[in-house]
């Protein structure tokens, strides 16, 4: 018999290597998966992990890793500070549409002006939008007890109507044939969030999640605040007999997970998006949970993780055109990796011992 | 600036040299917005890709994503493709437009071809069916058919090739059925099966008793089949395996002839720039077959009103018709012209409720 048996302080150098075993174990379990589907394994992780890195094109693909990597990082951030403290925001969907609606909306109310400032304007705008839209779980926890993780999570349905409703009629582009969608803010350069050099990805919103890398790092490891934080979470008596403020804590946690997925939404729409439609998420907000998680809420982790993250989704793609790889043994080989992440999480807390026959 | 333009020009090159190489094997790439056993929309377009490789055989390499989000992603798989040496892409749906546009400009040596939108450029035609001409089929068939007089519609986006559907369909009904009353439920999705179905059976509870879609699975089919009575149309494929009932009829888009006389221009280098917008006549618009659960005399006029479509003989938008405001737009035998069809965004007269806005 195999028993688990609770350890008394959670390992350290498992913490450090689930995500490791995670990915070895994905990678194992994957190609089972697409040998059954009848493709050599050993070639199809190569090309997901080495394509896109390494390959022929990697010169492409380099760029498009922070490009897809940069709105999962932002977002997990700030995800990543209040699953600390114990405040489940869901909704990051949600707050991301909305900050895309309110930059884009800033954005194109200036159209067709030629001006410095439009853009500083449209990055404040997407920011309060998500913000805005995090506040409502947050004043309705503090102000009536309700459960965030429900509230934040069904805003994310209205969020989705409120941007078919601006897709379609007030952000509607006049020139676009009665055809739905805004302008493409691609083609209006003051509120063109380009690449700043042209073929390396990086644009505003990369440089963004890299600032939000750091800022976590400084505000979790040097100050009141984080510690706070981290307190909440982990001995939540503690912190109360410590002074934390929950209420406080609830606004700022939440205000601030919203306020990073609005700017994520926002860079998005004014750069590789370019147009506000009905289906301009794609659900980073919720991919951005699974990042969170596999980057163990540290920042650092983090920013790994959403490289990871993006990797799998670009050489996904190769794999499909290349290899002739199904889309759904793509996505089958991501959940994996979230679901081998929570399986060996347990030896964190737990360890495995064989049990003593005990005699009757 | 400088290193970005060498960096630049690098890329150009590779995507040259790699264009070159696949010279002797013509390498055509498809993007669908959806799996390619949707049994719908993506699993035609899979068919018409199955097509071409079976005409041309050796000749042409196919290779082709799914499930591809319309935005960023969509240009990162078509760049991907045009990298690889694609030298003809299809991107097969509407949301996939500014980044056909975006990528065609990087790789002018490439030809794309996109389905269902408006924006031409040197190196993409657009291309799309009338399928409002299988609608006047089925709006026929349906006002027939309906007993409770309430048809509900399962719209996927407000655009209007979806408004042009709804028109189609409403016009033919209340032709055969003054009585006949239109509930239209917007999806906003062109894949869900779990909202389409959800939408049916709120349609159903409405008292529908025929449903027509304009989303891509076969979930609305499915419960139409458990609510028992129900009627339903097959979208974008025949959907046959819900026949006879409640599946009685389709409108099928066949794209292979279509996409073969592509491939072969690209092989030839006869390739240029069209807006192709083909239907019954041609053959891109089919009707499956109607089953026995419509009688044998609806079944014959519904056959009849296909003929004259096919023939030329008659527009589905004739007048006198007039906008649902009460406007006059079109007088007694007057037809509509493409311009208007191809952004008509007005319900006509009749139909209740409000294009959302």
């Amino acid at each position: 018999m195999i028993v688990l048996e609770k350890r008394p302080q959670p390992s350290k150098a498992w913490s450090y290597a689930t995500p490791l075993v995670a990915v070895i174990a994905t990678m194992v379990f994957g190609g089972i998966l697409f040998a059954i589907l009848g493709k050599n394994p050993i070639e199809a992780i190569g090309t997901i992990f080495w394509e896109p890195l390494f390959g022929e094109f990697a010169f492409y693909y380099r760029p498009q890793l922070l490009v897809k990597g940069a709105p999962l990082v932002l977002i997990a951030i700030g995800l990543s500070l209040g699953f600390r403290a114990g405040i489940w925001n869901i909704g990051a969907e949600g707050q991301y549409i909305m900050g895309a609606i309110f930059g884009a909306g800033a954005g194109l109310a200036f159209y067709p002006l030629d001006a410095f400032y439009i853009f500083p304007i449209m990055v404040i705008a997407g920011a309060f939008g998500g913000w805005l839209w995090a506040m409502i779980p947050a004043f309705l926890k503090v102000r009536f007890g309700t459960n965030e993780i429900l509230v934040s999570l069904m805003l994310v349905y209205v969020a989705e109507q409120f941007l078919a409703s601006v897709s379609l009629g007030l952000l509607k582009n006049p020139e676009g044939f009665g055809f739905p969608g805004s302008r493409n803010l691609q083609s209006y350069e003051s509120a063109h969030n380009a690449e700043l050099i042209a073929g390396s990805g990086m644009h505003w919103g990369v440089v963004a999640a890299f600032i939000a890398v750091i800022f976590s790092y400084i505000l979790l490891n040097r100050h009141m605040l984080g510690f706070h934080i981290r307190l909440t979470g982990e001995a939540p008596r503690a912190a109360k007999f410590a002074g934390v403020n929950p209420a406080r804590l609830i606004l700022f946690c939440l205000g601030l997970s919203g306020a990073l997925a609005g700017l994520a939404g926002m860079f998005e729409v004014s750069g590789p998006s370019g147009v506000v439609s009905i289906d301009f998420n794609v659900g980073y907000g919720f991919t951005a949970i699974i990042v969170a998680f596999l980057g163990r809420l540290h920042p650092v982790g983090i920013l790994l993780a959403g490289g990871l993250m993006a990797l799998t989704y670009i050489g996904g793609e190769i794999a499909q055109s290349q290899l002739g790889l199904p889309a759904a043994a793509i996505q089958v080989f991501q959940g994996m990796l979230l679901f081998f992440l929570l399986a060996f999480d347990l030896l964190t807390n737990y360890r495995i011992r064989a049990a003593r026959s005990e005699v009757a | 600036m400088k290193f970005t333009a060498v960096l630049a020009s690098a890329a150009m090159a590779l995507g040259l040299a790699t264009g070159a190489m696949a010279q002797d094997k013509t390498k055509v790439g498809f993007v669908y917005v959806g799996p390619v056993g949707d049994g719908g929309w993506t699993y035609e377009h899979n068919k018409g890709r199955l097509a071409v490789e079976e005409h041309f055989g050796d000749q042409v390499e196919t290779v082709f994503v799914e499930s591809v989000p319309e935005g960023p992603d969509a240009e990162r798989v078509m760049t991907q493709m045009a990298l690889e040496g694609a030298d003809l892409i299809f991107t097969t749906s509407f949301g996939y437009m500014d980044p056909t546009i975006n990528v065609a400009k990087k790789f002018p040596n490439v030809k794309f071809e996109h389905a269902t939108g408006y924006k031409t450029a040197p190196n993409v035609s657009v291309y799309s069916a009338r399928f409002y001409e299988g609608r006047a089929v089925q709006g026929h068939i349906a006002g027939k058919m309906t007993e409770s007089n309430i048809i509900g519609y399962i719209g996927s986006y407000p655009i209007p090739e979806v408004i042009r559907g709804i028109n189609s369909a409403y016009i033919h009904a209340k032709k055969v059925n003054p009585d006949v009353e239109f509930k239209i439920v917007w999806a906003y999705t062109w894949f869900d099966p779990a909202k389409e179905a959800d939408a049916a059976t709120v349609l159903i509870e409405q008292g529908a008793d025929v449903i027509l879609q304009h989303t891509d699975s076969t979930a609305p089919q499915a419960a139409a089949q458990e609510a028992g009575n129900v009627i339903t149309f097959g979208q974008a494929s025949d959907m046959s395996e819900y026949a006879p009932k409640p599946r009685v009829s389709s409108i099928i888009d066949n794209w292979a002839p279509y996409y073969i006389a592509r491939t072969q221009a690209v092989i030839d280098g006869s390739w240029e720039t069209v807006n192709t917008w083909d239907g019954i006549k041609e053959g891109m618009v089919e009707i499956g077959e109607i089953s026995d659960a419509v009688p044998a005399d609806v079944k014959e006029e519904a056959l009849a009103l296909k003929a004259a479509m096919a023939a030329g003989e008659y527009h589905p938008f004739t007048g006198p018709l007039k906008k649902q405001d009460g406007s006059d737009w079109l007088a007694e035998g007057e037809t509509a012209d493409d311009g208007t069809l191809a952004g008509m965004n007005f319900y006509v007269e009749g139909l209740e409720g409000e294009i959302p806005q």
